[in-house]
Formats: C-alpha cells, structure tokens, sequence
C-alpha cells in the first residue's frame, strides 16, 4: 500500500467548556490531558472531574509519545471519512498511562504495528483560529 | 434477594418478515410487530400493561404507548443500543416480579436500508475524541479483532467460520437477507472494510424490527402457547472510565456469570445460543467472555462446525444471524431472542432446529466493542427446566 499524502480531514471539533483546553492547547502545539487532583490519574475522556473519584482534574502537558496499542486501515471511511479512505484508526498507549483514539499518519499504512513507538503531530484546523488536531506519526 | 428464576415467560415473538421497507413509517413498523408478537401469545393490546422500547422508538415510551394504544402502568426505555431488547426481558422481568405489571410489551422496529442511518449522538461528551477520528461501527470492532489477533493468535479464517455458520442455516430462511451458503475462502475473499474485518465478516444492513410478550406465571399459565421461561439474566455497561480501554475482553465477562448464576446452570448445559453476531469477531470474544472456552480460544471453539445446526457443540444464530438474515434498525438483540424462543418451542425450520433444547442464551451486544457498550445475557428454557 502506498502512502496517500492528502491530508486528513480537520473538521471543526464539536468542543465545550469541559475540552477546549485540549484542543486548544493542541492549537499550541502542546498534548495535555486533564489529571485528578486527588489520585493523580490521567483523564481519558477529558473532563473537568476524575471518574474514580470525582475530585476536580488540572490540565497538565503529556509527553506526547507512546505505542500503538491497536489499528486498523479503514478503508470504508463514513461521514468525514467517506471520501478519504484509507485511512488508519489507532488506539496510542500514551507513555503517562492513557489509550487514546488517534490516527497514525506519516507512514503507509500497512507499515503500523501494535507496539510501535509513535509521537505526536499536530493538524491545525483551518475554520477556528488556535485549535488543532492531535494525531501521531512513527517516532 | 429476589430471583427472577420463573418469574415471568416470553410468550409471544413476532419478526417482520421485511428486509427492505421503503413505504413504512418507524412507528408502523413497531404497530405491526406489536400486533404479531401480540397474536403469538393470543393477546390483544386490551391485555398489556407494561410498555418497553429503546432508543429506536419513535418519540418515546409515551409517544409509543398512544401510538399503540396501550394503556401502561409501566415502562422502561433502557438503551443499551443493539442489546436493549435483551436487558428489557429482564426489566420486564423485574416490574411483573415486582407487581408494576403483567403483560410486557417489547417493541423494536428501525428503517437503516431504505432510510436514514442515524449518526452517533452529538452530545455524547466522548463524540470529538472519536468522530474526529473516523470512529466508525467496522472500525471500532476492527480495532478489538487486530488486538485479539495480536494478543491470541486468532486468525481471519477462524472469523471467518462464523459467518459461513450463520450462512448455512440462513439458506433455510426465507426471509433472509442473504441465502447463500458461502466458504471461509470466499469470506477471507470479501474485500477489506476495516481492516483486519472484511465485508463479510459484517452484519447486514436491514429494516424491520421484532417484538416479544412477557408474562407473569399466572398469565403464562392461561395461555395455550407454550412460553420460555425466564431462568437468569445479567447486564452490565463496560467503558473506560475507571481504566484505559482493553479491546480484548466485552461486558459478557460479567453480563453472562451472572446470568449463569441467577439461573443455576453452566455453559455446558447450554443446547441453543442466539448470540448478537454485528460482526464475527463480536460472535468469538462473546463466546470467550460467557465462559464457552477459555479467555482467547474463541477462535480455535469455532472450528470445525462447532457452531453449526443442528449438531455442533454450540449451534448459534440457527436464523442466520444478523451476519445473514436481518439486523432491523442496526440492532440486533431483539431477532436473537426471537430466535431463541423459537428453538425452545421447537418452531425453528426443521433443517436447524437442534433436538430437545432445554436450556438456550440470548446474548447482546450493545454499543461500540471498541469505545463503551452495554452487555446484556438472557438464560431462557423449558418450564421444567
């Protein structure tokens, strides 16, 4: 499989006042991740208040490295992805302890593998000024 | 601590026989299998006080109740998503145990061939850290099927023999979307949706809908229609909010013990299983997770027909499945139990019906495998059982 340039799409992300942090602190060019004040858990989702204990989570700066715990190329993309497809769908193991639901971008597809180390990268969204999209490519 | 161990009866099931149904309304479509599932049980709306339905229910329990015209006292809109029907069986369970009623109706009806397919919920507060993404219902469950490859050994072919399962009990239906009987080669063959899942290692797209009647002993007792008796039931939600999401494992692994528990057998005594099939892998981890073999042998249990009417160790889906048949609205819990009640009355097409059931499961999977879900297992058998 050949490695398709285009880029992936940036759509306006549906944020509140529980997330914009993080995106826009992506819009910075910074991962942060919310963490309890009481147990010092990282938050995923994001939200303003830990679910194990439901104390008050701080916004904190990640490494922004990790490993591809699970992916898949998708190459019936639907709604967004209807017309860029394919396209890979990834689970990143944050170094800090998370699972998040990334892409893996910057390499072919069928050259991801669980377990490969990846950084991430960030994709600005061009309809709203400082935020971006935190997506991850090979380290 | 109350049992629901022969509280209540299913007494009545009806499946649309439509796969394609561009001149319904969603709100017909639950009239018609009210009215079905209402007949098979020889009822009539006069009869029902309790009123379940999910999130496929046009405006609501309290639209639906006026639309069909039932008087109710009680009602439950639980919305596991594809499993809700399951889990409604044993709510329904729990209002007539309880007295808040005692004919429970259970309507589903959806138009996602003809229609609209409707888009994941907006103000789920997880929707920007998915959709953004390119979450979708393929890629989610293919997520699960590369980490239990990776972490298990479990390869394409070994999916592959659920579907081709399904296949060859769907060629004596009827109704089935898809007749054909096929081959793990011609599965393996199907062209990539999410990888490592192809075409045919998913569900079909299908209107329609079901319905189901469940009863109080008493009125079970009345009837001429030989009922399933309700033996256990469990559910349970699985998500990532107290630990980073483990794509190996569903809500089975604590829908289905409890199940067991509640109705006092094993997975060995189990004769029929009806288990939510929205692909194959959802059919292999299931298999795991309700104690059918050990924890990554989902793969390896369905080799070799072991799933297949009417003599395998563990003949499933004996309709074809949503894999083949119908999966009405994109939830498919409601045709399990249908199914299932089916095999215990011995009404299933005599080409798959499995001999002498006594005890069966109706398994559900609702929601996305590779985010959150609600799990829901039913234990359903004779009246002696």
């Amino acid at each position: 499989m050949t490695l398709d340039d285009t880029p992936l799409p940036t759509p306006e992300v549906g944020f509140d006042v529980d997330t914009e942090p993080y995106w826009r602190g992506a819009g910075e060019g910074r991962l942060v991740l919310p963490r309890c004040d009481e147990c010092g858990t990282y938050v995923w989702i994001p939200r303003p208040y830990c679910p194990l204990d439901l104390s008050p989570t701080r916004w904190v700066e990640v490494s922004g490295r990790g490993s591809v715990y699970s992916h898949s190329t998708v190459h019936r993309g639907e709604r967004l992805y209807a017309k860029r497809a394919p396209f890979v769908l990834a689970y990143v193991e944050l170094d800090e302890g998370p699972r998040i639901m990334t892409n893996i971008v910057g390499c072919p597809p069928d050259a991801v593998t669980i377990g490969m180390p990846v950084r991430v990268v960030f994709d600005a969204v061009e309809e709203t000024m400082g935020i971006a999209i935190p997506r991850f490519t090979p380290a | 601590m109350t049992s629901l161990r022969g509280a209540a009866y299913v007494v009545g099931v009806y499946e649309h026989p439509g796969r394609e149904l561009p001149d319904r309304s969603v709100a017909q479509i639950h009239a018609e299998v009210a009215r079905g599932a209402l007949a098979d049980a020889g009822l009539t709306t006069g009869d029902v006080d309790g009123y379940f339905c999910a999130g496929d229910a046009p405006g609501g329990p309290i639209a639906m109740a006026d639309y069909l015209g039932i008087a109710a006292r009680h009602c439950d809109s639980t919305d596991y998503g594809g499993s809700a029907y399951v889990a409604l069986v044993s709510h329904a369970a729990q209002a007539i145990a309880a007295g808040k009623c005692s004919v429970a109706l259970i309507t589903m009806g959806g138009r996602p061939r003809s229609g609209r397919r409707r888009p994941p919920a907006q103000d789920n507060p997880a929707y920007p850290f998915e959709e953004t993404y390119g979450h979708s219902n393929p890629a989610s469950y293919a997520l699960a099927a590369q980490r239990h490859m990776f972490e298990f050994g479990t390869t394409s072919e070994q999916l592959a023999e659920v579907k081709v399962a399904a296949s060859t009990h769907a060629q004596h239906n009827p109704d089935a979307l898809l007749r054909k009987v096929v081959t793990v080669e011609e599965v393996v063959g199907s062209r990539l949706i999410a990888d490592p899942l192809h075409l045919l290692d998913c569900c079909v797209i299908t209107d329609g809908g079901g319905a189901a009647v469940v009863v109080s002993p008493e009125v079970a007792l009345r009837l001429g229609r030989r009922g399933a008796k309700l033996l256990g039931a469990g559910e349970a939600v699985k998500h990532t909010g107290r630990s980073p999401i483990d794509l190996t494992y569903t809500g089975a692994v604590w829908s289905g013990p409890r199940a067991f528990e509640e109705a006092g057998v094993t997975p060995a005594d189990v004769d029929y299983a009806s288990i939510y099939d929205s692909f194959t892998i959802t059919v292999v981890m299931s298999l795991e997770d309700l104690g059918f073999c050990e924890k990554g042998q989902g793969g390896r249990f369905v080799l070799e027909g072991a799933l297949q009417a009417p003599h395998g160790r563990l003949p499933y889906n004996t309709d074809g499945g949503s894999l083949c048949n119908n999966h009405p609205g994109n939830r498919g819990g409601m045709t399990r139990l249908i199914e299932a009640v089916r095999q215990l009355r011995g009404e299933a097409h005599p080409a798959v019906q499995v001999p002498g059931v006594d005890i069966a499961l109706v398994h559900g999977t609702g929601g996305w495998v590779g985010t959150r879900m609600g799990s829901a297992t039913l234990i359903l058998g004779q009246e002696d059982a």
